[in-house]
């Protein structure tokens, strides 16, 4: 409670010893959205450089762990967003059976770059709720959005991939 | 129909995206926060701005002021 006072007054001390506690757990949140450690590194800075722009506006009652991945996880959405302008959409090519390994590998390639593709929101909340298998709740809470919307945006994000799929000739 | 469909494409999702296992922090981020902090762009207070604002619109207004204030400088 003291050191939040000490960060949210500005003291640097109190900052680094905050940075220290939390970077590895930012770090393993933003890694489970972006899915790379390089990027994640990075962005877990940007989530820190952002957290000390914003100490004046910090509550020390509240609890800095929540706030700070709240703060990782708009650092992640916008990374997304930027990266998802980059990425082209492979060309239509209809899979058949897929006895051959290297087709399958194929197959995922353009599953995973399809995801990709898909509004950033939708990107982050299936990958929390369907592969990391996050809890809801814990997703909602660091999305500063409703336990139901986090649902929808889930759903949306299946829906939207399956049609990105059927459109590629990818069957999943 | 379409619920199974959607099970179809979850499920080949999670084998296109594995989890990912390695979620640990392999080195210490501390020196590059700091660096971070260091590079912070000179911020002009927006009331610096005003002012110039304000002598732009002066010598625009009352262009023969500029070489009254040139000869007194």
């Amino acid at each position: 409670m003291e050191l939040l006072k000490r960060f949210a007054s500005g003291e640097l001390e109190a900052f680094e010893t905050l940075f220290r506690q939390f970077q590895g757990e930012v770090f393993g949140w933003i890694v489970r959205i972006v899915r790379d450690p390089g990027v994640a590194e990075d962005l877990t800075v940007e989530t820190f450089w952002r957290i000390y722009r914003a100490r004046a506006r910090f509550d020390p009652e509240r609890n800095f762990g929540a706030w700070a991945r709240r703060i990782a996880a708009n650092v992640a959405l916008d990374h997304l967003k930027r990266a998802r302008r980059e990425i082209a959409l492979p060309e239509n090519l209809s899979q058949g059976a897929q006895p051959d390994p290297a087709v399958r590998r194929d197959t995922r390639e353009r599953i995973n770059r399809a995801f990709r593709q898909l509004p950033a929101k939708y990107q982050v909340a299936a990958t929390l709720a369907l592969i990391e298998e996050e809890p809801y709740e814990q997703i909602a809470e660091a999305l500063g959005i409703s336990v139901g919307a986090v649902k929808s945006r889930v759903f949306r994000a299946v829906r939207l991939l399956r049609r990105k799929l059927q459109r590629l000739g990818v069957e999943p | 129909m379409s619920e199974r469909n959607d099970e179809k494409t979850c499920g080949a999702l999670k084998r296109a995206m594995p989890p990912v296992e390695d979620r640990e922090l392999k080195r210490d981020l501390w020196p590059a926060m700091l660096r971070r902090l260091d590079e912070r762009p000179i911020r002009v207070p927006w009331f610096d701005w005003a002012l110039v604002a304000l002598l732009a619109a002066l010598f625009f207004i009352f262009p023969g002021v500029i070489p009254a204030l040139l000869y007194h400088l």
